[in-house]
């Protein structure tokens, strides 16, 4: 036993797995909590007092989100701004609108979603990714899909696009008709516009604002 | 089975676990051509089996029969390693029945009812929509069932029989690995809370619980293989174990860069996931080192024949040791930093990451363990290649390998054209795929696609009749 090195001890090596395993699991832990807290939805009074929260409550839908350069944080972050029209109404309550997020959140899972596109970076690569496409250039006032479905907004050619995606082809990889209703595709494009204004630490980088770079010079 | 040499009622299980997860790989295997397919002619069954149909159906069964293939490896190492026989075999065999007929039922709602209205009708009946645990609430409830009951067989018989190192690994891990899945069975509003979530059953599975478990697969199979020495073998498992809870559990951090999580989340998922391929090499030279050392044991008594007792199944662990560092390791090291994954997150890359890590490290080494099984079925004092066999293990890892290099390729061009150069929009994104480098690598995942599932043909064959070759030493 004199020479028997603590090296090619099992016991030591058990009770070493079990310590790191232990101070992993509360270091983990203890972060989930920090980071639960920092995550949770906002509401409406933050909105209206200016409060920035990593995900804002629903309400954001009223306002205008932009995604703007941080110079303090050295990316780009979710900005909201103004108050602006989202089917023809900027006065939500946070009922209304959390009912319109929850219906959209809801049917992201029963249409699938996620198994064609991503969402915030997270799913299946066949189909662009979502997470800021509420502010992609293709659905502006100069974007191509306000054309192509004869809608004047930007949610209404969403929301016209999600309940027809087979009439209005964009690449031979077309997306499938789901079945979504009128309802359904409104509290889907609440959903898109609220994600679009949760705080993803930079994520798609330069997103949107390289269009036509190859050529625009 | 005719033929049949298996006394233990715990390996009578075990095999008809590994049938059924062989069945559901083949599947696996079909709907990924499906996908593949879709990829290079898009119009194919657009409106019957959708893309996301097919990528469901592809990955669902992928997680499935690796859950059928580690219960069934659990059932056919128990006897071995405690001594005894599996306590609740009875509660086993009709877990088994309930188990599989409910993955029928979800898979043919997949297919013929596909999605539902946005109510929670449909999350509880026919799809919860969430990657990868897209299973109906209810299916969920009965995984949980089914999982507890493998558990409470797995513990009571741990406790009674004897307990090794091994047996100790499974049975902490086991419960993890149950527990997790509650992680994943709540529905919210907050994209960010459900990612968040969501990741505890991903990531804490496969990058914790599963790599532990297979740290324990290939130690049991080291000792029956090639009759390894317990105490070495257990040594590295209980170093592996440290190694892979105390760098994955954290590494779960380079999930939340990017889903509205905090930015401290940048700094500990690039150090712990950096961390993470240090224990695969670990499982790579404890593989390597104890065949070299119990081959050498031999040598050096004059005798010149092979200390490996199943041939098939050593060539399975062997590709596990290699594709475990190689798939999860260094192809999950190249788009783990930030600084990397703001521009590969969500690309093709991680679908080449995927490819090779699932197969080096998980099916290669279930597969291994099927082999082990028809060798005990049969009675098989050595079991060597067939010609099947040989086939089988080439065309599935050339394959798989051919695809990953494919798959390598298209997340290039998705990182540098639709990223770097159109900033990630709807259109940037159809630029990235429209590319001709995009389009050939994508030509080139069909081909070896196809190529997997030729030897997956073989691979069947071989398990189905390789028992009666006259080939082996009885």
């Amino acid at each position: 036993m004199a020479n028997k090195s603590v090296w090619s001890d099992n016991r030591f090596w058990q009770r070493s797995a079990t310590w790191v395993t232990g101070f992993a699991s509360i270091l983990l832990i203890w972060l989930t909590f920090d980071t639960s807290a920092q995550i949770a939805m906002g509401n409406d009074q933050d909105l209206k007092n200016g409060v920035t929260k990593r995900v804002p409550g629903p309400t954001v839908i009223n306002y205008k989100i932009t995604y703007e350069m941080s110079a303090k944080r050295g990316h780009e972050v979710p900005v909201i701004g103004e108050k602006e029209k989202f089917f023809g109404r900027d006065d939500y309550s946070e009922e209304e609108a959390g009912a319109l997020l929850h219906l959209g959140k809801l049917g992201s899972q029963a249409k699938n979603c996620m198994d064609c596109h991503t969402l915030l970076g997270n799913g299946a690569y066949y189909a662009p990714d979502l997470t800021k496409a509420w502010l992609d250039p293709a659905w502006g006032p100069d974007g191509a899909m306000q054309a192509l479905t004869g809608k004047n907004t930007k949610e209404e050619a969403m929301a016209e696009f999600l309940q027809h995606p087979d009439q209005y082809p964009t690449h031979a990889r077309m997306m499938p008709n789901l079945g979504i209703t009128a309802e359904e595709a409104k509290g889907l494009v609440a959903f898109l516009k609220h994600m679009s204004s949760i705080d993803t630490n930079g994520f798609p980088r330069n997103f949107g604002h390289m269009q036509g770079a190859i050529n625009g010079k | 089975m005719a033929n049949n040499h298996l006394t233990s009622e715990s390996k009578q299980l075990a095999t008809w676990y590994f049938t059924f997860a062989a069945i559901i790989f083949g599947a696996q295997l079909l709907f990924g051509l499906v996908a593949a397919i879709q990829y290079v002619m898009p119009g194919f069954l657009y409106g019957v089996l959708d893309f996301s149909i097919a990528r469901i159906l592809h990955i669902n069964a992928l997680v499935v029969w690796m859950v059928f293939a580690m219960f069934g490896s659990v059932y056919w190492l128990l006897p071995d390693e405690t001594g005894i026989e599996t306590v609740g075999i009875k509660l086993g065999k009709l877990l088994f029945w309930i188990f599989a007929a409910a993955i029928v039922v979800v898979v043919l709602v997949y297919l013929l009812v596909q999605v539902g209205p946005a109510d929670a009708t449909t999350i509880w009946f026919i799809t919860e929509g969430r990657e990868y645990i897209e299973a109906p609430r209810w299916a969920d409830w009965g995984i949980v069932v089914v999982a507890l009951g493998f558990v409470a067989n797995l513990f009571l018989t741990g406790i009674k029989g004897k307990q090794t190192g091994i047996v100790t690994v499974l049975m902490a891990d086991m419960i993890a690995f149950a527990g997790l899945y509650l992680a994943g069975m709540f529905f919210t509003d907050n994209i960010s809370v459900d990612q968040y979530w969501w990741w505890w059953v991903i990531h804490l599975w496969v990058e914790a619980t599963w790599e532990v478990f297979v740290g324990s697969i290939a130690a049991y199979g080291l000792i029956t293989m090639i009759g390894a020495h317990r105490k070495v073998v257990e040594m590295w498992l209980w170093i592996e174990v440290a190694m892979l809870f105390g760098s994955g559990i954290l590494g779960l951090g380079h999930h939340y860069f990017w889903i509205g999580t905090p930015e401290y989340w940048w700094e500990i998922g690039a150090l712990f996931s950096a961390l993470e391929p240090l224990p695969l090499v670990a499982m790579f030279i404890h593989v390597l080192y104890d065949w070299g050392k119990t081959q050498g044991g031999e040598e050096a008594k004059g005798s010149d024949v092979s200390v490996i007792n199943n041939k098939p199944a050593f060539t399975w662990f062997v590709l596990n040791a290699f594709g475990n560092f190689l798939g999860a390791g260094i192809w999950g090291f190249f788009h783990t930093l930030p600084q990397v994954n703001l521009y590969t997150h969500g690309t093709q890359f991680t679908s080449a990451h995927g490819h090779l890590a699932f197969f080096g490290a998980y099916a290669t080494i279930l597969v291994g363990m099927m082999y082990i099984a028809v060798q005990g079925t049969n009675g098989l004092k050595v079991m060597k290649h067939t010609k099947a066999s040989i086939w089988a293990v080439s065309m599935i890892t050339g394959g798989v390998v051919g695809m990953t290099v494919a798959l390598t390729i298209a997340g290039y061009v998705q990182v540098l054209v639709s990223r770097a150069q159109m900033g990630a929009t709807w259109a940037g994104y159809f630029d990235g795929q429209s590319g001709m480098w995009f389009i050939q690598a994508m030509d080139w995942r069909l081909i070896m696609g196809a190529v997997t599932f030729l030897g997956f043909v073989f691979l069947a064959k071989d398990l189905l009749t390789t028992g009666k070759n006259p080939v082996h030493e009885r």
